[in-house]
């Protein structure tokens, strides 16, 4: 089974948020770049999936030069290739799935996996979208997946429940949490990942579809009005959730 | 202007409350705009699509439910089909499950941008601009679309679901669907019985780590079933296995906003925060006074939950 795994690039999720000059994007300074938490799961089923079944697994992520490093994360964990396609930062979502659906056209892949979402711009529409321009099904918010003779059965998350989803291969899965517990590179595998080779292209350019205006940090001034738990102040609480905020 | 159209998901013979605040969301840009709003509804009952009249839609198409059974990539085609009939600029879903996953197929087949999960529309001359949170809702972005049609969904809970009246126009439509419409297919549903979802909760009562094991998260039950809430969970209680996934909280769970979201022993890591700080009031019990969630939250009680929670559930209770 040939796997293609998306890898985005994002802010470690610790990371504070702060809205650099042009007032429409960060302020990279200072941050750190990991593979997207959602990624991860997908990276870990491709390889379990190699494991059961073989196959080749790529990687593929649509950036600029440095998101090299998530490929190197991805190598580290056992992928066999990595693909970048190099180009200007993503801008939105329809840049990225023509990227990967014109590389999907050329291999081929029984499987293409994904996150959920990526937790930069949280866009939220790259497995759909590329499973429309693929003319391929797709199945998001994955939890569990089986895959026995090219039918898959998905578990997805929603509202108040699961619900089962059926599909033939070729398909799309995208990975919630609670799919696997996603493997650390060990040490020496962080260092051959270093030597191993990233299969670079040149970008296709698209009009942007989407543009930001600006970005700006929330700032809800919150009441703050914190006090010890004795019972009059519980009594106090009670009091203020009723009358003043009235949600209760 | 060209019309809006919003598609208005049915579950258990009725429309969902979140397709009537989408629903509301349209009425009020087809005001704007100078537009009409259309709804489109998988029924063959009437009664059911008759409801959305109530939230100011001109129009409400309904289409029947499929024989081959439920399938997202159907809903996009018969939402994508009927977008063109009607000659809509602006599609409409609820951020919510069928939403997110349906939405972007309906853009592609649309040649639409779209833009996922907003907290506000705006309609801005013939032009529509979108908030949404990043950055796992540590930022706001506001973005617009620059194709002439145009796709979002609403984050659930945000927009009010507003009685605006009409004597809408009911009408039925066929729309022919192929094969590879349910080259996915819904098998199953698998519900939690009687459970409410956080996504779906106007009052949270979320529990962390301080609670210290799975048991006494029945202390964090008793508040939610006494307030009418639903309860969560921080990732720390996830990762412990003490409660299931569906119920974190936070960046890499689920984003809310309740109108009162209760943070019961836990610290407030700006994962958690970015999970909830769209709630409308935070409530946090922490026995520490320094706690980071202290600084994020309306009411704050310093003290020990095992002593509180019980107090507090009698006193909403009561
Ligand atoms: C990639 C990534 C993604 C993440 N995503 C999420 C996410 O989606 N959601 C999430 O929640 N976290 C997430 N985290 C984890 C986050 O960083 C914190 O570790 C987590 O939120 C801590 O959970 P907690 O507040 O329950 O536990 P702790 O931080 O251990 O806090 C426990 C609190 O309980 C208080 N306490 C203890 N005993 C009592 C008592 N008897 N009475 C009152 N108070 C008491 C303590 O003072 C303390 O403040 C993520 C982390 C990473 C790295
Ligand atoms: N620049 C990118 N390169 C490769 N894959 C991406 C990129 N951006 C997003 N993805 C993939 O698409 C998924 C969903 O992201 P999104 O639709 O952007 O929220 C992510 O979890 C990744 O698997």
């Amino acid at each position: 089974m040939n796997i293609l795994v998306c890898v985005a690039r994002v802010p470690d999720t610790a990371s504070r948020i702060l809205v650099a000059g042009d007032g429409k994007s960060i302020e990279k300074q200072g941050i750190k770049f990991i593979v997207n938490p959602y990624d991860e799961f997908a990276l870990e089923e491709a390889l379990r999936l190699r494991e059961k079944n073989g196959g080749t697994v790529t990687a593929i992520t649509v950036g600029e030069d440095i998101s090299t490093d998530v490929l190197r994360t991805s190598l580290a964990m056992g992928v066999d290739k990595a693909i970048l396609i190099k180009g200007e930062e993503p801008r939105d979502s329809y840049y990225v799935a023509k990227n990967i659906a014109n590389v999907a056209k050329e291999i081929n892949p029984d499987l293409i996996l994904l996150g959920k979402q990526s937790v930069d711009f949280d866009s939220l529409q790259l497995p759909s979208m590329l499973g429309e321009l693929l003319g391929m099904p797709s199945v998001s918010v994955v939890s569990a997946l089986e895959i026995k003779d090219n039918q898959i059965t998905a578990e997805r998350d929603i509202e108040g429940g699961k619900e089962q989803v059926t599909a033939k291969l070729p398909a799309i899965i995208s990975a919630q949490k609670g799919l696997n517990d996603p493997r650390y590179p060990k040490l020496p595998d962080i260092m051959k990942a270093k030597a191993k080779p990233i299969d670079t292209r040149e970008a296709e350019k698209t009009e942007p579809m989407i543009s930001v205006i600006s970005l700006e940090i929330p700032s809800r001034n919150r009441l703050g009005k914190v006090m010890e738990a004795t019972d009059a102040n519980i009594d106090e609480i009670v009091r203020l959730l009723h009358v003043e905020a009235k949600v209760i | 202007m060209k019309n809006i159209l919003v598609y208005l998901e049915i579950d258990n013979n009725k429309i969902k409350r979140v397709s009537l605040e989408a629903a509301t969301a349209a009425y009020n840009l087809a005001k704007s705009l100078g537009a009409k709003a259309i709804g489109v509804a998988i029924t063959a009952q009437k009664e059911i699509a008759a409801k959305a009249k109530e939230y100011g839609l001109d129009e409400i198409i309904m289409v029947n439910p499929p024989a081959e059974g439920n399938s997202s990539l159907a809903v996009a085609r018969i939402v994508a089909e009927t977008a063109k009939k009607e000659s809509a600029g602006c599609v409409l879903f609820s951020a919510n499950a069928t939403g997110l996953e349906t939405a972007p197929r309906v853009a592609v087949k649309l040649e639409a941008g779209y833009v996922a999960d907003c907290i506000a529309l705006q309609a801005e001359g013939e032009d529509i601009t979108a908030k949404k949170p990043v950055y796992g809702g540590k930022a706001i972005a506001k973005v617009k679309v620059n194709t002439p049609v145009k796709v979002f969904s609403l984050r659930p809970n945000v927009f009010t679901a507003a009685v605006n009246p009409k004597e809408s126009e009911i009408k039925e439509a066929q729309i022919s669907l192929a094969a590879e419409d349910f080259a996915a297919k819904v098998n199953k549903v698998m519900k939690n019985e009687g459970k409410l979802d956080v996504l779906e909760a106007d009052i949270i009562v979320s529990g962390g780590r301080g609670l210290k094991e799975a048991a006494n998260y029945n202390l964090i039950e008793n508040l939610a079933k006494a307030m009418g809430g639903a309860v969560g969970a921080s990732r720390a209680v996830v990762d412990a296995g003490w409660r299931p996934h569906s119920e974190q909280v936070g960046q890499t769970g689920k984003t809310v906003s309740p109108s009162l979201y209760v943070a019961c022993a836990i610290s407030g890591a700006i994962q958690h925060l970015a999970g909830m700080n769209g709630s409308k009031y935070i409530l946090a019990i922490n026995k520490d006074k320094d706690a980071p969630i202290f600084k994020n939250c309306d009411y704050g009680l310093v003290g020990d939950v095992f002593e509180i929670l019980p107090k507090l559930t009698e006193k909403v209770g009561g």
